[in-house]
């Protein structure tokens, strides 16, 4: 082709379009035909944390959504009145928390939303007795920079803390960051959320070990812990999970 | 042979003698970003080269159907698509690392290194060495990467690639991790001192006093 046929209108309008063709085709074909194992992936990683969360292991010869179908039972649960609910098929509560036909406000907390789904989910840990051993509660609120996601693990006494794991979060890598790290993960183990009906869960300074009602807060990251702190207060609060673990629905 | 000696220049001339980042000051902005752990460097550098290597190639295969009206326009459609292909490759098969590298994938759209070898190299010369100056460019990109994301992962967590080597004060151990060296713009000091090593070897890539 001739330096003077491609600087021609028509000449360059060709050669845009055809551009754009292959590389629209190119990219429509890319996202189309990956789409499917992104959506495994992420389905998968969710499952992952809620496996972490329950303290449950893979194995080799069975991957995550195996032990996950074997192990937990996914339940909805209507926050207000703490009892199970059936809902549409493809629910998810942080979508519905953007509805105003499907949330609440969020009044007089500082958890850092406005608004939250009426119907939240709750994965039930079941041990091979069918019993369940474990009640995993999605939970969110704010920390320093952005909003932190994670869940929270209770045995089924609906008070003892198994686990708090945290799965997205924007905090600064190595203070507030260090909510995912193991070692301050592992205090949370056997501690009690509730004294007399009253959360009673505290995140402070100086904890120590022996305090079965308080965690350490993370040094250097005040605001992250009083993000925990809110996040903890607001979800097994009145407002929260609070009616379903006093009802113990999951025992009926 | 010549052409063998020109291909081995196009390849590995970018790593010290021409560095994309450290002579010519290129894509300095993802560099400081995503070089906090090692791990995500390393996606990071082989996702750019991928894409720049390709599409020097693909700009070079259509160099003389450009128009030079629009050639802009086009080297940027090109490198959009391959971008988001390469964005949907990561988060098919590296979840989480593509979780963690967010909005970098994307942003390798702006880099100033993919656009500066199209419109330099790939629009000039023919579609293999166009490709091996891709790869050359990438590896230059990738070689300051590691660097900074070796030393900052090393001297900020203790760790390299997740192994523990310095072990941590907070995980019962007897290293302070380096705050400073956790957070983005400490990359500008290690590439600073990074540029001042190469020309104290390479003294020929000191600008003349003006």
């Amino acid at each position: 082709m001739s330096d003077k046929k491609k600087e021609t209108l028509g000449g360059t309008i060709g050669v845009v379009v055809a551009v754009c063709l292959v590389c629209s085709v190119v990219v429509s074909g890319a996202a189309v035909g990956l789409r499917e194992m992104q959506q495994t992936n992420a389905a998968n990683d969710k499952r992952s944390n809620i496996l972490q969360a329950a303290g449950l292991e893979t194995t080799a010869e069975c991957d995550v959504p195996c032990t996950f179908n074997k192990f937990v039972t996914e339940r909805f649960v209507d926050l207000e009145t703490g009892e199970y609910v059936e809902v549409e098929e493809d629910f998810d509560m942080y979508k519905a928390a953007k509805e105003d036909k499907y949330s609440v406000k969020v009044e007089n907390s500082n958890v850092g939303f406005q608004r939250r789904s009426s119907v939240a989910s709750v994965y039930l840990i079941k041990n091979e007795g069918n019993e369940v051993s474990r009640i995993v509660l999605p939970v969110h609120g704010s920390g320093l920079w952005d909003l932190m996601y994670g869940f929270l693990a209770i045995d089924a006494d609906g008070n003892t803390v198994r686990e708090l794991v945290y799965y997205q979060q924007k905090e600064t890598p190595g203070l507030g960051g260090e909510v995912q790290n193991p070692s301050w993960k592992a205090k949370w183990d056997g501690k009690k959320l509730f004294k007399d009906g009253d959360v009673a869960i505290q995140v402070k300074k100086n904890a120590g070990s022996n305090n079965d009602y308080a965690v350490d807060a993370l040094s250097g990251a005040t605001l992250t812990s009083n993000g925990v702190q809110n996040t903890l207060t607001y979800w097994l609060g009145e407002n929260g999970f609070g009616p379903y673990l006093k009802n113990q629905t999951w025992k009926s | 042979m010549a052409e063998t000696k020109e291909m081995k220049k196009v390849l590995f001339g970018p790593i010290l003698d021409n560095n994309p980042i450290a002579l010519q000051v290129l894509g300095v902005c993802s560099a400081l970003a995503i070089t906090t752990k090692l791990e995500t460097a390393l996606v990071m550098a082989l996702a750019l080269t991928s894409v720049t290597a390709f599409s020097n190639l693909f700009i070079s295969l259509i160099r003389k159907q450009i128009p030079s009206s629009v050639r802009i326009i086009i080297q940027m459609t090109i490198i959009a698509s391959l971008v988001i292909v390469v964005d949907q490759i990561l988060k098919a098969v590296a979840y989480d690392i593509a979780k963690e590298l967010s909005v970098f994938v994307g942003l390798i759209i702006t880099n100033c290194i993919v656009m500066g070898r199209a419109e330099a190299y790939a629009m000039k010369s023919p579609p293999f060495m166009s490709f091996l100056d891709g790869i050359g460019n990438g590896l230059g990109y990738s070689f300051v990467l590691i660097v900074i994301g070796t030393i900052k992962e090393l001297f900020g967590f203790g760790t390299i690639l997740g192994f523990e080597i310095l072990p941590l004060v907070q995980n019962d151990g007897w290293y302070q991790g380096n705050g400073l060296l956790i957070l983005p713009f400490s990359s500008f000091i290690l590439i600073g001192g990074l540029i001042w090593f190469i020309r104290t070897i390479r003294p020929e890539q000191v600008e003349p006093k003006e």
